[in-house]
């Protein structure tokens, strides 16, 4: 069994984004890139089916579209303990296109199960990893908090509004992964850092699909209103402020 | 043309966000000067699918059918595009929860339509047609060409108000070809009698500084007392003091009730990410620096052991409990 694990670069979470250009594009100055939170996740979680002989997975490899410049992303991959690590050479313009980029990478090399984050911490769309099962016709789950496989087959809970869900999908299957996959992201060991230096990271060039989207602009949100304390000797005064200025109690 | 939204049931009854959303599809189609029609899918009856009228929705079109009886993404994005090439939608709305971004972007693909999602507005534009959505996690918001002649939009929860209106709708009963479902639901667990963290109009939400899960009965009192849903941060979910699905923040849930409780939270970036679409946020922490204050409008300084239930006596006595 194969899983391929789709990873975005992004902002490390911390950071205070700004803009150039008359706000259109991202000021990279200072940035640290990780690998998307959701994605980390479903890395780690793939590991660990890996690392169960009974799981009968046998490789672990992840998927990235972006320039050069996001390759310290993918050896991070690597360190932690990906096996194979593929990179489609194209800027990604929107989700669309890269889970259409992705979808030819999967139609060359097969997979059983397919990993995706359910959004990515920058543009938030959640959307990549139910674009490409479409553009596979395979089947998806999407708010995956747990992954095991059973006698070959996959087990998977997933959150609905309210409770969760036990569901079984047949292979090859796209599971979009969120909180609770895993416990904590995998900490790159000496070992690893080494051995991923040495690793090849495969290159596909991008087929031609054009971006349905476009970003025209970004905007800061707007700041609020500066806070109002209230003494911590009468707290009663803010249930009564609360009353008064947001007639919401 | 017109524009398609997606109403989500849950056991045959809309719920209130089933209802903004309509509300929401019924302006956009008033922006593009057509009408709005709701499609259902699975057994809701009559009375149910006409309430969908009093928020804007000119007609409803129901799917009921048995390989439709439980959630596949792929089985139902092809009723609902089935749906939309039938009546010639030129915009579909569908909510951005768990269900809804497990169907838009595969509707995306599937009509080679533009999808903007996560969308807390009414379209900036019709012509170029624009949408105005959350990015970088809350740390900034983009303005978003939707290129193509369809379009799909996910609408953020509690973005946009209800808007009742009087309107006799037509119900319509559809048959639609589906593709047939691959998942299948072996079991649903399903929590009863708690609010909806993502459906509250007020959380109460504890961090670190509660000290300890045996010090939360305060925070569960204040949410009951107020109506509200209870909500705590991630070391709180980490160390197993609260359940994993009360988690705020970035990787956790992400919320915009109206009034959002920061207790005993310091408010690390990650957190506030989740939270700070909230209409006000009041915080009660003991550190004056904290980065919590920044985001709130209204806070306290101070030790929440003691704040908290003095704050649930105000509540009590105001409303003559």
């Amino acid at each position: 069994m194969k899983i391929l694990v789709c990873i975005s670069n992004v902002p490390d979470t911390t950071t205070k984004v700004k803009f150039v250009d008359g706000n259109t594009k991202l000021d990279v100055n200072g940035i640290q890139w990780v690998i998307n939170p959701w994605d980390e996740l479903s890395l780690t979680r793939a590991l660990e089916l890996k690392d169960d002989a009974s799981t009968g997975v046998k490789s672990v490899t992840v998927a990235h579209v972006g320039l050069a410049t996001s390759e310290p992303t993918i050896r991070k991959a690597l360190a932690i303990g990906a096996d194979e690590a593929i990179r489609v050479n194209a800027d990604p313009t929107d989700a669309y296109n890269v889970a259409a980029q992705l979808a030819e990478v999967v139609k060359k090399e097969q997979f059983d199960i397919i990993m995706c984050g359910i959004e990515s911490s920058d543009f938030n769309s959640s959307a990549v990893g139910s674009m490409l099962a479409e553009f596979l016709g395979m089947p998806s789950v999407s708010a995956v908090s747990s992954l095991k496989i059973e006698n070959g087959a996959a087990v998977i809970t997933r959150e609905i509004d309210g409770g969760k869900e036990i569901v079984t999908v047949p292979a090859p299957f796209v599971s979009i992964v969120q909180k609770g996959i895993a416990k904590e992201p995998r900490i790159a060991a000496m070992r690893g850092i080494m051995m991923a230096r040495t690793k090849v990271i495969k290159l596909y060039e991008p087929v031609a699909i054009d971006a349905l989207t476009e970003t025209a602009k970004f905007e800061m949100p707007v700041p609020r209103a500066a806070c109002k304390f209230v003494d911590a000797e009468n707290p009663k005064q803010l249930i009564e402020l609360l009353q008064a200025e947001t007639k919401l109690i | 043309m017109s524009v398609l939204v997606y109403t989500e049931n849950w056991d045959g009854k809309f719920k209130k966000s089933s209802f903004e959303l309509v509300s929401y599809a019924s302006k956009v189609a008033e922006m593009m000067g057509t009408s709005a029609v709701a499609v259902s899918i699975g057994n809701v009856d009559e009375a149910e699918l006409k309430q969908l009228g009093n928020y804007g929705a000119q007609k409803v079109i129901s799917v009921n059918q048995d390989n439709l009886k439980t959630l596949d993404s792929q089985a139902y994005t092809s009723a609902i595009a089935s749906v939309a090439e039938k009546i010639g939608a030129k915009v579909i709305v569908v909510a951005n929860n768990n269900s809804g971004k497990s169907i838009a972007p595969r509707l995306s693909v599937k009509l080679k339509a533009a999808l903007g999602a996560g969308v807390s507005k009414l379209p900036i534009s019709t012509s170029p047609f624009t949408v105005y959505k959350r990015a970088f996690s809350g740390g900034a918001y983009a303005d978003v060409v939707l290129k193509t002649d369809v379009k799909i939009i996910t609408l953020a929860q509690n973005s946009f108000d209800l808007i009742e209106t009087a309107n006799n709708v037509a119900i319509e009963k559809m048959d639609v070809n589906v593709d047939a479902p691959r998942t299948q639901v072996k079991e649903v667990q399903k929590q009863s009698g708690k609010l909806l963290l993502t459906d509250a109009e007020i959380v109460v939400s504890g961090g670190r500084g509660m000290k300890s899960p045996d010090n939360w009965a305060p925070i569960v009192e204040l949410a009951n007392l107020l109506g509200g849903a209870t909500a705590c941060s991630r070391p709180v979910s980490d160390e197993g003091w609260r359940p994993h699905d009360e988690h705020t923040g970035q990787t956790g849930k992400i919320i915009a009730p109206n009034l959002y409780f920061a207790v005993g939270i310091s408010g690390a970036t990650q957190h506030i990410a989740g939270v700070s679409s909230s209409k006000y946020i009041v915080a009660i922490n003991n550190d004056k620096g904290a980065p919590i204050f920044e985001v709130a409008q209204y806070g306290i300084v101070g030790d929440a052991q003691k704040v908290l239930p003095q704050l649930v006596a105000a509540v009590k006595e105001i409303k003559g409990k």
